[in-house]
């Protein structure tokens, strides 16, 4: 990098250069406009007063925030929006992760249930969640009735306090579609010589998984998670369409919370200092995983 | 000697035979019923939309419909003059395929100049791509939503289709991974022959990336065909609304008693990109896997 520095740019670098910026430049545009110009525009109007309009915007310091903070209601949706990343992390990291090693068996057929099991994720949408409605239905659905059969009580599901979180993450887990995929492209990008040398000193086929397997798609579970917990800010359809952010609060997460008080309550400033708090907590919970990763996340000397 | 290593060999072979049959129905025990879950919600969806509304309220739930109620379809689709399907959907379409167009030309752009040229502060702005590939666009929403107010842009299609000409973090990562594996051999003969950037682009990287492209191409299709949030925030007049907004504006007039009808649009409303999915999976499935093996 400094050696090209110190010496003088031939002419035809200097026109790929030109190229180089005149080809990513709507990007560019979009990155200022749409995405980076908004995020600091948003943490300056986060210390104002903001009803509607921009013309009278009065500085205010950190009132939204202390607003935010004493009110226990923004406190229950941080709350509601971590059960829900730690139980779609927990349980939809580790259901893909089975996905994945059904469908890397060799049996035929199994380009068709790869399919069938991508469908759900393709199809997430209003007309799913309104589906779901109705399957989370305690007397009618198709979910107790189907536990009736087999002598179980299903509970009340999305409408219920206790129950509405789970049904959520469980609802999510029909479309682990491509972290499924990312890990079965992962387990098919393990080296076969290593099964054999583990076949030979005896190990089995548990033995293989855990020291074989879980080790060398770590760099890819590790990728997995953190798309994982991003998506799980993101559930504002199912929110919307199927719970409201209720019974009560019980399903209040932060894009509930900020979209509420957004263009419900209509208090601008707030739901920009919503925003802002929404993107310290993904800094920080994927800072932790990069922190924590180091001690278990396993990479070849020679990738790179 | 020879002979009993042959007999051990096949007794071996027999019993790993053997074993392979069990794997091979263990996996199928498991493959089999979780297919059946995952086409569940379809399978409730469009009995739903065929049965008549007292079945579907009928204690205990059936899956299949005893009477098949086709006209469902239209009666929901024509029955209420609060929400013009017909119209939802060219919106849907028009929306969507012009959104495939921006984002396949502007991140073909960007992805070829990350993948193949070089310049300073090349891997700043790289940077700046798998940083906000991480960025949850909802939590924009607000600040968007006054930018767009100061275009005039609201109540218009325009909040959802000018983005898209300008990049899209995941699309361009993703094309750029291709990219990367095309090789350099190429570039250069084209090069000798004096070919400049736009002509290797146009000759030699998109005839060979088809496969990429389409499977950007579905993604953006499904992204904005579900897309529910944009709209929702940025339409007010009916006639200028999405699908899925008209489905929940659906839901919100009538969903709580007609549910018949309401599965019978939603159903239509699922089938685009059904079609999509089943014609395109197989890049579909290759698109996500490259993106994820060097992640």
């Amino acid at each position: 990098m400094l050696k090209r520095k110190s010496r003088p740019i031939s002419a035809s670098a200097k026109r790929e250069e030109r190229i180089f910026y005149l080809f990513i430049l709507p990007w560019l545009i979009g990155l200022v406009v749409f995405s980076a110009g908004p995020v600091f525009g948003m943490l300056g109007l986060s210390f104002t007063d903001w009803r509607i309009s921009l013309d009278d915007l009065q500085f205010i310091g950190l009132e939204n925030y202390t607003k935010l903070f004493d009110d226990p209601i923004f406190w229950t949706s941080v709350g509601n929006t971590l059960y829900i990343v730690v139980g779609r992390v927990v349980f939809g990291v580790s259901f893909a992760l089975l996905l994945a090693v059904l469908l890397n068996q060799k049996v035929p057929g199994i380009a068709f249930f790869r399919a069938v099991y991508y469908l759900p994720t393709v199809t997430a949408g209003v007309a799913v969640a309104l589906v779901w409605i109705w399957i989370f239905n305690p007397r009618l659905g198709i979910l107790n009735h189907t536990l009736k059969q087999i002598g179980i009580q299903g509970p009340p599901w999305i409408f219920s306090k206790t129950w509405v979180k789970p049904s959520l993450i469980l609802m999510s887990m029909f479309s682990v579609g491509p972290i499924m995929i990312i890990l079965l492209a992962g387990l098919q990008g393990v080296p076969k010589e290593l099964y054999e040398s583990a076949e030979i000193d005896g190990a089995g086929n548990w033995a293989k998984f855990r020291n074989v397997t879980l080790p060398m798609l770590s760099p890819v579970l590790f990728f997995v998670i953190i798309i994982s917990v991003v998506s799980s800010f993101q559930n504002f359809t199912e929110i919307r369409v199927m719970t409201e952010g209720g019974p009560g609060e019980s399903s209040n997460v932060l894009i509930w919370y900020l979209w509420e008080n957004a263009f419900i309550f209509l208090q601008l400033g707030i739901a920009a200092a919503v925003a802002w708090i929404m993107f310290v907590i993904l800094m920080a919970l994927t800072g932790v995983q990069f922190w924590v990763g180091r001690r278990w996340v396993y990479y070849e000397a020679d990738t790179g | 000697m020879t002979t009993r290593k042959r007999k051990e060999d096949v007794a071996w072979h027999k019993s790993t035979q053997g074993r392979r049959t069990i794997g091979y129905l263990l996996t199928f025990a498991l493959l089999v019923p979780l297919g059946i879950a995952f086409i569940l919600p379809f399978i409730v969806m469009v009995s739903t939309a065929l049965k008549p509304l007292k079945q579907v309220f009928a204690f205990p739930p059936t899956l299949i419909p005893e009477t098949v109620q086709w006209q469902n379809f239209p009666d929901g689709w024509y029955g209420h003059g609060y929400v013009d399907f017909t119209t939802c959907t060219w919106n849907s379409l028009k929306i969507t395929i012009n959104n495939i167009i921006g984002n396949v030309v502007s991140c073909t752009l960007a992805a070829y100049a990350f993948a193949r040229l070089k310049a300073r502060g090349k891997n700043f702005f790289f940077a700046l791509v798998l940083a906000t590939m991480l960025l949850p666009n909802e939590a924009l929403v607000v600040p968007q939503y006054v930018l767009f107010n100061r275009f005039g842009w609201l109540d218009t299609h325009l909040p959802l289709m000018v983005p898209p000409w300008f990049g899209w973090p995941f699309f361009i990562f993703l094309l750029r991974q291709f990219f990367l594996t095309i090789p350099e051999e190429l570039v250069d003969a084209a090069k000798i022959d004096g070919a400049g950037h736009a002509r290797i682009l146009m000759q030699i990287f998109i005839p060979l990336s088809k496969p990429a492209l389409a499977t950007l191409a579905i993604f953006a299709f499904i992204g904005n065909w579900n897309n529910f949030f944009g709209p929702l925030l940025y339409l007010r007049t009916p006639n200028i609304q999405t699908l899925p907004v008209c489905l929940v504006q659906y839901q919100g007039a009538y969903g709580n008693t007609e549910w018949h009808l309401m599965m019978a649009v939603a159903t239509i409303a699922v089938i685009p990109v059904l079609l999509i999915f089943i014609f395109g999976q197989r890049y579909f499935v290759e698109g996500i896997a490259t993106t994820g093996v060097k992640g």
